[in-house]
């Protein structure tokens, strides 16, 4: 099967021979919010069965990749594709844990109700949560070890718990390929501990996860694969390789580089 | 003494159905007494008449403000829930303009001015506009949200108040009660309104609750729900389609300026009830019906009073209710559940302590904690107590039967009070340990956090802090405090 990466030169991260066994791949891919770039020419190829984590400062479009990668946000150029398809006839094989405070935790729903949300998808036009999906939710809380909390209104969980609601989720997709927004943020040791070994039970189910992450302390811990981001993609190959103190100068670096200064004169175009 | 009873009852989870049947009776009650007793003679035989839809012009106007009702409390609860309440209020206003201009094109062309159909027609092509331009100046502008609903909002509102201006100038144009839109005048609806409102009302609700499910998603979680593949801008649009709907058929009977009351009121004091969406849903269709019904009826009763603004203040009657007595959110439960746990919390500090005094009188580790009298003062000092704080807790341990005065100035613990500290106690002791051993918190912080927590451990959370605590060889029944006990310990 030949597609447009193929003819490119090949990245040092080892691109596996066919697309579609490509979990992800990222081609020239820019993003900006009116005229500010968020994320610009990023080249990214992820292999099958990786936990990866994706770092980088502040502002650096962890989460733009993120939703870039679902059409959540605008391409403004660019192309993503998902076991070597566009996102769109791949839904099913991603799952999303959005960021936390992404939503208001005061909506009148149960964690259930939450996670019964992931099988949707699957639900179609029309249909109501059923006890099959009902079952699948109440399995999926158990994995996070949450269900006992399953009745529980989702404003009465602890941020820890808000979280483990989310992945649980997630996990009622049943995916492939899994895109978690900072699920590490503000959670307590406990629920730190829940979501690494769901990472690892879901890494060893062969299944991938980008994960937005931000303390770099436990990146070696948790990571096999890594994509250091700033604006651009500094670095993205095997943890144990590209977690240097080069390539972490170069993403958090506090230096304005000639890229930061070309950025600074782009957003102030037109003013 | 019968509220706290009945307060007792509605925070009990397993006795708030009957609560909530008995509050109703109690309310239907109070509403038929002070319709009773209304002064003016003749109109108490017209009540039952009316409540029981027997006058024909009432049954009209009432079953069609109840339709009304309930279709904005459902469609209502969404727009709520989406955050675009001032959305609604706007959207309202903006039909005013093409009420006018549809007149004055129908009156043009030689048709009748009035028809409805038509009026409402023109009401909705404005209300769709407006959606669109404000989206455009959204998009295409720095301009947020409410800027740009303000704005065009003032705009469509003052051209709507010309139009109407122009048009009741017009000559040969009988523009008589074109107004009437503007604050409702419900006692002008006939059978084909009702008919109208009927279908419009049956319409909305079957999508709304065709679509619940996409709906609630798309309130809750947009991103999710785009990433997952759901249209969220199309579901969205539909949201505002019902909601204009709604809008433009209640114009006639509520008038554009209350509309977004019928829409908002009912959504909101149905959501101091409930946790779930589906009852909120529900008490939102019923609030929102039980408005229009007894507002309509009591304007009908006192004939100078604008339908819409007896309906929306019925509604708010209900609010304020909700809002007070509310179970899952109101005012009242909350600080009922509060002042439950500050008395529960200085209860059980005040066992914990006597225990604490009773340990000291203990010669070896080993030996069961005698139950003996302890002095008021060693008490007051052990917690810094002043004597007033200490009295009021005695005297709520006293109504539990925990303690027995035997001697004035000092105390003894009755058999139950001495189990229960006992209980206290280890319950404390145990959480202290658990935090030392796993929260990794030092033995000088453990007391002041145990203390927090303490009081809400219930039986499940005790069996499992013993389980995790089995390997550490506790001999007693209670464990030795894992800190000195000094007199600032809190």
């Amino acid at each position: 099967m030949k597609s447009f990466v193929d003819d490119r030169e090949a990245p040092a991260d080892g691109r596996p021979e066919h697309p579609d066994n490509i979990p992800l791949s990222i081609h020239d891919l820019t993003v900006a919010y009116g005229r500010k770039p968020v994320i610009w020419d990023v080249e990214l190829n992820i292999p099958e069965g990786k936990l990866v984590g994706v770092i980088g400062p502040n502002g650096a479009g962890k989460s733009t990749l993120l939703r870039a990668c679902q059409d959540l946000v605008p391409k403004t150029s660019g192309e993503v594709q998902i076991y070597g398809k566009p996102y769109k006839e791949q839904r099913r094989m991603v799952g999303y844990v959005p960021q936390r405070e992404s939503v208001d935790w005061d909506f009148p729903v149960s964690a259930l109700d939450v996670v019964a949300m992931g099988t949707y998808g699957t639900l179609g036009w029309f249909r109501r949560v059923g006890k099959k999906q009902k079952a699948i939710s109440l399995e999926c809380l158990e994995r996070v070890g949450i269900s006992h909390l399953a009745d529980r209104q989702i404003s009465q969980l602890s941020g820890g718990q808000q979280q483990r609601v989310f992945l649980a989720r997630a996990l009622a997709q049943d995916a492939r390929l899994y895109f978690m927004d900072e699920p590490f943020a503000a959670v307590d040791a406990a629920t730190e501990q829940a979501i690494v070994s769901l990472l690892r039970g879901l890494n060893a189910d062969g299944k991938t996860c980008l994960v937005v992450h931000h303390d770099l302390a436990s990146v070696t811990q948790y990571f096999d694969w890594l994509v250091l981001l700033n604006m651009r993609v500094v670095a993205s190959g095997p943890t144990d390789e590209v977690f240097t103190r080069e390539n972490l100068q170069k993403t958090y670096g506090g230096k304005l580089s000639l890229l930061d200064d070309v950025a600074d004169r782009l957003r102030n175009v037109g003013r | 003494m019968m509220w706290q009873t009945g307060y007792a009852m509605l925070v009990d989870r397993r006795k708030r159905g009957l609560a909530v049947l008995m509050v109703l009776v109690i309310l239907t009650l109070a509403g038929g007494a002070a319709e009773a007793a209304w002064p003016v003679a003749e109109v108490k035989g017209d009540v039952w008449k009316l409540v029981t839809l027997q006058s024909y012009n009432s049954r009209l106007v009432i079953l069609s403000t109840t339709l009304l009702g309930a279709a904005s409390g459902l469609i209502g609860v969404f727009l709520l829930l989406r955050k675009r309440s001032l959305m609604g209020d706007a959207l309202s206003h903006a039909t005013y303009p093409g009420i006018g201009l549809a007149f004055l094109l129908m009156t043009s062309l030689g048709g009748e001015g009035k028809w409805l159909p038509g009026l409402l027609l023109g009401a909705s092509v404005s209300g769709v506009l407006w959606v669109v331009i404000v989206s455009a100046i959204r998009r295409t502008t720095p301009l947020k949200d409410d800027a740009a609903m303000g704005i065009v909002l003032g705009v469509f509102f003052g051209a709507g108040a010309a139009i109407m201006k122009m048009v009741s100038n017009l000559p040969g144009a009988d523009a008589a009660g074109l107004d009437g839109f503007v604050y409702g005048t419900a006692a002008s609806l006939v059978f084909s309104d009702f008919l109208l409102i009927l279908v419009v009302t049956g319409v909305v609700c079957g999508a709304a609750i065709l679509l619940l499910k996409e709906f609630a998603l798309v309130c809750f979680d947009e991103a999710f729900a785009t990433s997952q593949g759901w249209p969220a801008l199309r579901l969205d649009l539909t949201m505002l389609a019902l909601v204009t709907a709604v809008t433009v058929v209640g114009l006639q009977a509520v008038g554009l300026v209350l509309i977004i009351a019928f829409l908002i009121i009912p959504a909101a004091a149905a959501r101091f009830w409930t946790h779930k969406l589906h009852v909120m849903l529900l008490l939102s269709v019923m609030i929102g019906g039980f408005s229009g019904w007894v507002g309509s009826g009591l304007s009908s009763l006192l004939l100078d009073f604008p339908t819409g603004a007896v309906i929306v203040l019925v509604a708010a009657a209900i609010f304020i209710i909700s809002m007070m007595f509310g179970l899952a959110r109101g005012i009242l439960p909350r600080a009922v559940r509060h002042a439950r746990l500050r008395r529960k919390v200085g209860r059980q500090h005040l066992l914990r302590a006597i225990y604490e005094l009773l340990e000291r009188h203990q010669l070896d580790a080993a030996e069961p904690v005698s139950n003996l009298a302890i002095d008021f003062e060693s008490l007051a000092v052990h917690r810094s107590w002043s004597s007033a704080e200490l009295q009021s807790l005695l005297r709520t341990a006293r109504g539990e039967d925990h303690l027995e005065d035997e001697v004035p100035g000092r105390v003894r613990l009755s058999e139950s009070g001495f189990g229960e500290a006992s209980r206290v106690t280890r319950n404390h002791r145990l959480w202290e340990l658990y935090l030392i051993r796993y929260a990794d918190i030092a033995p000088s912080h453990v007391d002041r956090d145990a203390d927090l927590v303490e009081h809400v451990l219930d039986a499940d959370i005790v069996r499992q802090l013993e389980l995790e605590l089995k390997g550490r060889p506790v001999r007693m029944f209670v464990p030795p405090s894992p800190h000195l006990i000094d007199q600032s310990a809190g």
